[in-house]
This record gives C-alpha cells, structure tokens and sequence, in this order.
C-alpha cells in the first residue's frame, strides 16, 4: 500500500509546518533514532504511536534540545518564509518532583514565566495572569494548590496550560502511561481538541493508547527507530507494519472490537 | 565601623553573654551565614542533594589539607578553589555519565576525606587540624565578617538570578530546557554557591555537622508549608532562630556552639513533623 510521502520541498503545501529533518540520536553506542523526517502542518494533530523503546520520547526531547542530535527542527510561516526554530509547549510525560515539595501551580507558572524570582514575592498581576492560563484548561482553582497533591489528571491540565502560556507555534504532548484515569485522559484531549481548533495549533502527540489516537489525531506517525509508516489513522492502523510492531494479539483486539462496533 | 556596631549591639542586647567581643562577632556571623543556610538549603533538599552537599564538606576539608600543605596562613582560601573545582568535576559528571548519582558522589566524597586525612596526617601533625572537624564558632575574627558580608550579597543576588531556573530543573529538565533554560550552567552555579559557602564555614562549624545546618531548617520548613515563598521564608527564620539560640545556650551550657545550633534545629524539626499533616 503506498502512503503519502513527505513532502521535502523548501515550501509547505497548505499554511505554517513544521519539519523535522534527518534527526537521528545516539546514546553511547546505541542509535536510537535514524533518519527520522517528520512534516506536520498547523492545526493538526499528529500522533506518534510505537512499540516500548522505540525512541518515542527521545524524539519529543531531541525536538526540545534536551539531547544531543543531528538534523534540523524548522519551522516555516504561512508564506513558507524559514522562520527558524519554533516556539516549543512541551507537556512532559511526568515530573520528577519530590510529592511533599512545597511548590504550589503558581510557583510553577511564576519560575516558568516570569523575571521576578518566585521566592521573594509575587503580584496581583501575575497572578491574574496565571488564573486566566488556568482557565483554558478549567483549572483556575488549582492555583493555590500544591502540584504533589494534584490528581494526575489535573497536573496534566496545569502542565498543557503552562504549555500555552506562552502561545507556542509548537505543541509536544508525551502521554502519561499511568496516574491518569480513563476519565481524565478524555478530558484531557478535550481540552487539548478545543485549544487546537481556537490557536490553530500544531501539535505532536506521544501516545500509549490507540484508541484514543484513533478519535482524535489527524494523522499518526509509526516510529521504531525510524518512520515505519505514516499517514490517517485509518491508514496506519491497517497497514501491516502496524500490526507487526503491536503484535497479532493488538490485531485481533481491535478487530473485534470493530466487529462489536459494528453490531451496535 | 564594627565599634559603631559594637555599640548598636550593646545598647539592643544589654545581657552578659553579648557582652563579650567574640560573642557579638559569632552573632553577626551566625545573622550573616544562617539566612543563607537557610535560602540554599530549600534546593538542596528539594532537589535531594542533601548527600552531595555533605560530600562537599568533604572536598572543603581536602581543599584546607591542601592549602595547608602549600604552607599558605588562610588555607581556607585554597580551599574554596579546590571545593568549587570539586563541585564542578561531581556536577559535570553527574551530568554526563549514567551512572548513579548516589555511587558518583559517594565515590568523590570517599576519596576526597580520604585525601584530606593522608595529607594532614604527613608528619604526624593531625591534631594541628581535628579543629576543622568541629569547627569553632568563637574564633571568628572581624576581617572573617567582612568576607561574610561580601559573600552574604554575592548569594542573595545570585539567588535572585538563578532561582526560578532552578527550580524549574528540578520540577522537569525537559520542560526547562523547553523553556530555554540551560540545565547545566545553573546546576553548576548553584553547587558553586553550596561549595563557597560550606568551605568558608567548615572552619567555624565543623565537618561533622556542617551538612545539618544546611538540611534541617529547609527540612522543617517543608513540612509545613505549601508555596515556595513560606518555604524559603520559613526555612531562613529557623536557620537564624536556632543559630542564635544555639549560640546563647552554647554560651552558658558551655557547650560547641556549632552542635548547639544542630540540636535546637533538630528539635524544631521534630516539632515541625507533628504539624506536617495538617499541610499535606
């Protein structure tokens, strides 16, 4: 089955993209990434779906700088003029803070956003400023609280707010493997749906549930390593690359659970 | 100038203790380097680092060894350049390699205490230095405050500076680099301050309880506070609190006031543990 190809031509086809171009990582003497060429226009949602170690993560925070790699991020306006490097919101898979730590949400937001250090005081209009961030994701009264005695899910909204605030140009989501509940994730991509629609934004998703790529991504990229295949996922899902990586047992979930939608 | 603060402190503290001279000097080094045991501390235990900063006592010690040896008056000098270097070497390699944080510490401090012992004990002179092992408080002398006063601004300025970038490492290294914070040059001005201010105190407070002073009031004031600002405020309010009240109990127990200072810090963070559940 053919899919549709990059496009690696100076210019994009439709309004802003953003390329990935030629990244690979190594760590020691291990590749964990090859090659990889990623081609994401504004105001989709692009899901990267793999098998456990297929350097999923890696890529999110090789985009980041976070580790050393080769190959270019650039991002490019609607006149396809190189603008650079983008402008990352990154909402990280999970925090390595202490839980008793006493760092409440507008710590968090005052340390990320702002000159004044937050140990020594804070204002009316930062916090303002905070509540009206916390408000896109419906989280205005978690402002006061401490991010350990936060739910996983509303530490994951405080975080996808704080990806936004600054707007970026380029939203990176690695989904949490666990601490969420089936609930709050689809609150979650509800809220990450909606935010999308209104900043028209560009967004990479690193996703665990399939399920849940399926409903809501534009399109999904299959990594291991390097791009498997790309594309709608539909086209993904049903191309037999996917199913290898996923294994027979994945294949035959969702085939009947296809049936069982069917039947309703 | 220091008569004029002698006289400040006479007249506000007319009691028998502060009237010796090497007793107003040891307040105003304890209201000098107290707040700042207190402001660092926040991070170090927040950012876990309570054994690498009891490894850098252990460098500070080979750094006095070292100065020592050059045959230098002040080897404390020598020794805030050789502990800085031996906070860049832990910080970078904690950085770089994979290995455990914990075994690339333990290994540095192993060697380090090891190399100040060997180097202090040639000739058979180590009694000469076992004071730098409890350190006293009472020999700080007038010139020791001036540097105490240069290097309490260089810290609180610093601090404003590196702060929020900091804190934001140790919350996630990928979402402060996401915000274009460079991990590493802040880890290692942070473990410079710790290593400056532990070497420059060792000689007053003691290797052996060094790291208490740093760790206990940041210790205490996270069990009863919720936001960063009560936190670091807290926790330089019991670091002052218990230096002078370690230092006047030191003064008529006739006890070390270095450990004197421990205790009463300990005390509170025992006392801070028990109203730890109505914070969390």
């Amino acid at each position: 089955m053919e899919h549709e190809q990059y496009n690696f031509g100076e210019h994009c086809s439709g309004l802003c993209c953003t390329k990935v171009e030629n990244f690979c990582v190594t760590i020691g003497s291990t590749k964990i990434l090859d090659d990889v060429n990623i081609h994401i226009h504004c105001g989709e949602l692009t899901a990267i779906i793999g098998p456990n170690g297929a350097g999923k993560s890696t890529l999110l925070k090789a985009m980041l700088g976070d580790i050393k790699h080769t190959g270019e991020l650039q991002f490019l306006d609607e006149k396809g003029k190189h603008n650079g490097h983008p402008l990352i919101g990154y909402v990280p898979q999970n925090l390595s803070f202490d839980s008793s730590a006493p760092t409440s949400v507008l710590d968090l937001f005052m340390v990320s956003n702002s000159k004044i250090p937050a140990w020594l005081l804070t204002t009316k209009k930062i916090k303002e400023k905070v509540k009206t961030s916390l408000s896109k994701v419906n989280g205005e009264n978690l402002m006061n609280k401490r991010i350990g005695s936060l739910s996983g899910g509303e530490l994951q909204r405080v975080l996808l707010a704080l990806a936004l605030d600054p707007v970026p140009d380029l939203l990176l989501l690695d989904e949490p493997v666990s601490g969420i509940d089936q609930k709050g994730l689809e609150l979650f991509y509800n809220t990450v749906s909606e935010l999308r629609k209104e900043y028209d934004l560009s967004i990479i998703l690193v996703s665990h549930d399939l399920d849940l790529v399926e409903k809501y991504a534009d399109r999904v990229i299959l990594i291991n390593g390097t791009v498997l295949c790309s594309g709608t996922p539909k086209e993904v899902f049903n191309d037999e690359k996917t199913s290898k990586v996923f294994g027979m047992s994945w294949y035959n979930s969702r085939a009947d659970s296809e049936k069982k939608n069917g039947v309703q | 100038m220091l008569e004029f603060i002698y006289k400040v402190l006479d007249t506000v503290l007319p009691f028998q203790w502060a009237g010796h001279e090497f007793m107003k000097n040891a307040l105003l080094a304890i209201l000098l380097i107290t707040p700042l045991f207190g402001l660092l501390g926040t991070m170090i235990v927040s950012n876990k680092m309570a054994f690498f900063s009891d490894s850098l006592g252990h460098g500070a010690f080979t750094g006095i060894a070292i100065g020592s040896l050059l045959g230098l008056l002040k080897p404390v000098f020598a020794a805030v350049v050789f502990s800085v270097i031996f906070a860049l070497i832990i910080t970078v390699i904690k950085n770089k390699s994979r290995a455990s944080t914990d075994t690339v510490i333990g290994v540095f401090s192993s060697i380090a205490i090891a190399l100040g012992l060997v180097l202090l004990s040639l000739g058979g002179s180590f009694n000469t230095y076992s004071a730098y092992l409890i350190g006293d408080l009472l020999s700080i002398s007038p010139t020791e405050i001036a540097v105490l006063i240069f290097v309490f601004l260089a810290v609180i300025v610093l601090w404003v500076i590196i702060f929020n970038k900091l804190l934001l490492v140790s919350v996630n290294q990928s979402l402060a680099s996401s915000r274009g914070v460079k991990t590493l040059p802040v880890e290692i001005i942070f473990t410079s301050m710790i290593a400056v201010i532990v070497t420059i105190s060792i000689q007053w407070v003691g290797l052996l309880i060094i790291n208490s002073l740093l760790v206990l009031p940041a210790a205490a004031a996270r069990n009863i506070t919720g936001n960063v600002r009560k936190y670091t405020l807290f926790s330089v309010i019991i670091a002052i609190f218990s230096g002078i009240g370690g230092l006047i109990a030191s003064y008529y127990l006739n006890t070390a006031t270095g450990a004197t200072i421990v205790l009463i810090s300990g005390i509170i963070f025992f006392i801070s543990l028990a109203f730890k559940s109505k914070f969390n």
